[in-house]
């Protein structure tokens, strides 16, 4: 008789095999789909990232190439002609370079009448793939090594703007990765602790958290960046930054923790994982950890951006990297003048770039905190 | 008084001797405590081995912490949990330390309410079921999933649901699972906490005959806690009824029913329906004010701001849990002497 019950019952589909087998994970990715612009961020930070890994060939020349025949030129176009009898041909504008009469100052003006053909794995400044392999093709560049051209305009020093927003996002996103990694480690640890524990060591944590909360970051950032001695390396330096940052930026995954410690110690399955005998460690890292791991890695996510946007506000002031390092905020310490922006407003593209990066993230991170729990009603 | 069902001759398989659960309440910076959350208030309760015991009373009024507190997800405030192990040895439940009482984590098991928050979404049902096999008994896979498939068999679903997860289960489905859950090491005494409440009308009724049938294959016990007097006429031998953290009769489900001895038995028996239109309805008792606050229990009988029948003396001594028929007891200074309806036969 029991065999036969709840026949009725619609939700159990018996003749579907695969109802019920899907993971939690697969779930969770069945529901970020659905968020579409957290999709497109997604696709954004895999190209950003693959930026990144690639930066030597996609770069068309060297970050560090002064050109001192050419500083603040303009961006170089691409155009295509379909005319020339050789099939479809890109070119960019050469330009004729005079000096202003009064303050020796380089002016650039675009000539239309001057092509200069571009290529895909064009021949230009040499480099170590990775620091390994030699080569010297770029994907793209002029046809002729000799003539450089320069799709975003050139610095101050006449050194390729589009080649060092390449590589300076190889520190920029990368700084982020390492600061979360560090703050991921100390906010599980001491979030587990205050969450599972509670009490005394709860209030400690918690105190410590809300003094370093308190502590207004800027001049935080800046009196321990200016701490970092100043003939330190530029990886030195790096290293000193991203630890600075991930030292505040830890508390608040703690916080996320501590929070899901807390109301899964609650909840009826791990009650019963506790009546069924299950040790302390079962329960944390077999019932515990699993439910709250989507929703860290999304505040993970949230975080990233958090840790790209500090680095590149302290090296625009400063006191984060400092040239020869190339990053983002390096770069738009370029355009720190407004006489900079006026005659070079191009310094400012880093700017759009990090504005890209980030927003993509922040869609990431929205749709992963919207997909974490897929059990959610 | 600690055993008011002594006279029976049956044998205890588990008894609470004043059994007593205050929360703190916590206030300001220091955590200082300003008070106290009388959930469960000295309750005496005997459960006899192969009964089911019920455990009845408004929401609120510490059933259910009463039942996390013998199964020790609540540590007990004061009192004794006497439970009588298999070789005829009493252990006091209440004082063993979390190691000490992993031996008994398998005999006393747990039925939730909620099927949908009680199974851990991010397993299957060979996990969850297969939990506390592999953990108390060191089973191997093999030997796991042939138990496991068995154990859902018994509770009426197939064993190719093994390896799917419980959101692909109906809420009486999960509930089976929830049994199946709580039988895996073969218990003595299980403490259903509203394991039906949460179930749609039609399912209840399956889900109360599963739990007959198994209990007449396993000679189990059970503690069914629930506020739905119509389940509990239906399920248990015996009830006890709580009142703001205190047992305020005890006895027979039948004579219960039919002659309830505290007023306040007699105020919730007048609020169960009537299942049969051609009945008139007897007249319904309804309860001024609000179930007391356990953490400002009144003084005397907890009871007497909502009792009809409450007089001067109510307002000023407690009255005791006192035997006033062979196998019935109540808490009422007037429980004998007053007349009140309780169900008729149907």
């Amino acid at each position: 008789m029991l065999m036969q019950s709840e026949h009725t019952s619609p939700q159990a589909d018996d003749f579907d095999p695969e109802a019920g087998r899907a993971s939690p994970w697969r779930l969770v990715w069945r529901k970020f789909r659905k968020h579409k612009l957290a999709v497109a961020g997604a696709i954004v930070m895999l190209f950003a990232y693959f930026v990144v890994a690639f930066a030597e060939i996609l770069a068309p020349g060297s970050p560090s190439a002064v050109d001192e025949r050419h500083t603040y030129a303009p961006p170089q176009l691409v155009q295509v002609d379909l005319s020339w009898d050789n099939g479809v041909q890109l070119y960019v504008n050469g330009f004729r370079t005079e000096r202003d009469p009064e303050t020796f100052e380089q002016i650039h003006t675009i000539d239309p009448r001057q092509r200069v053909p571009i290529t895909f794995f064009a021949r230009g400044d040499s480099y170590h793939m990775w620091g390994l392999i030699p080569w010297d093709r770029h994907l793209i560049g002029s046809a002729d090594p000799a003539q450089k051209v320069y799709f975003l305009g050139t610095d101050r020093a006449g050194r390729d703007v589009f080649s060092r927003i390449i590589h300076g996002a190889r520190v920029s996103l990368s700084i982020g990765l390492i600061g979360v990694a560090v703050s991921f480690v100390l906010g599980l640890f001491f979030g587990g602790i205050s969450g599972y524990y509670s009490g005394v060591p709860d209030t400690i944590i918690q105190r410590i958290i809300e003094f370093l909360m308190a502590i207004p970051t800027l001049p935080l950032w800046l009196a321990l960046s200016a701490a970092v001695p100043s003939d330190w390396g530029p990886l030195m330096r790096y290293f000193a930054i991203t630890t600075i940052l991930s030292v505040i930026g830890w508390t608040g995954l703690a916080r996320v923790v501590r929070g899901r410690f807390l109301s899964l110690r609650e909840e009826d399955f791990v009650v019963a994982a506790r009546l069924d005998g299950c040790g302390r460690g079962r329960i944390i890292f077999r019932h515990m950890v699993p439910s709250m791991s989507s929703h860290v890695i999304a505040s993970l996510t949230m975080a990233v951006p958090g840790m790209i946007l500090a680095e590149t506000a302290l090296s625009f002031l400063g006191l984060g990297l400092q040239s020869p390092a190339v990053s983002w905020g390096v770069l738009l310490q370029e355009a720190q003048n407004i006489r900079a922006v006026e005659t070079a407003p191009w310094l400012l593209i880093p700017g759009v770039a990090v504005l890209v990066t980030v927003l993509a993230m922040n869609f990431v991170g929205d749709g992963l905190r919207d997909s974490a729990d897929p059990y959610k009603q | 008084m600690t055993t008011p069902l002594a006279s029976r001759e049956d044998t205890a398989l588990l008894e609470t001797r004043g059994l007593t659960k205050h929360f703190p309440i916590r206030r300001g910076l220091l955590g200082r405590t300003v008070g106290q959350v009388r959930a469960v208030d000295g309750v005496d309760l005997r459960i006899r081995s192969g009964r089911t015991v019920a455990l009845v009373g408004e929401s609120g009024c510490g059933k259910s912490t009463l039942g996390r507190c013998l199964l020790r997800v609540y540590e007990p405030t004061s009192g004794e949990i006497r439970y009588h192990r298999p070789d005829g040895g009493v252990v006091d439940l209440a004082a063993l330390g979390e190691r000490a009482l992993k031996p008994y984590r398998s005999e006393i098991r747990l039925i939730f309410q909620d099927p949908f928050a009680s199974l851990n979404p991010r397993m299957t049902l060979l996990q969850i079921v297969g939990e506390p096999l592999r953990v108390n008994l060191g089973l191997s896979a093999a030997e796991t999933e042939e138990r496991v498939a068995d154990l859902l068999r018994r509770v009426g679903l197939r064993p190719e649901y093994l390896h799917r997860y419980p959101n692909a289960f109906s809420g009486g489905q999960r509930q089976r699972v929830g049994i199946a859950r709580a039988l895996a090491l073969a218990p003595r005494l299980v403490v259903a906490d509203e394991a039906v409440s949460a179930l749609d009308v039609s399912i209840r009724a399956q889900i109360l005959n599963l739990l007959k049938d198994i209990q007449e294959e396993s000679d189990l016990t059970y503690l069914f806690i629930s506020h739905d007097l119509g389940v509990v006429e239906y399920m248990a031998d015996e009830v006890s009824v709580m009142y703001v953290g205190r047992v305020v009769e005890t006895g027979d489900t039948d004579d219960l029913y039919g002659r309830p001895l505290h007023p306040y038995t007699e105020a919730l028996l007048s609020a169960v329906p009537d299942p049969d239109p051609s009945r008139r309805r007897r007249e319904r008792i309804v309860l001024k004010g609000e179930v007391a606050d356990p953490s400002r229990i009144p003084a005397g009988c907890p009871f007497h701001p909502r009792c009809f029948y409450a007089e001067d003396r109510c307002r000023t001594e407690i009255p005791a849990l006192r035997e006033i028929r062979p196998g019935r007891t109540a808490a009422c200074h007037f429980a004998g002497e007053l007349d009140l309806k309780g169900v008729e036969e149907s």
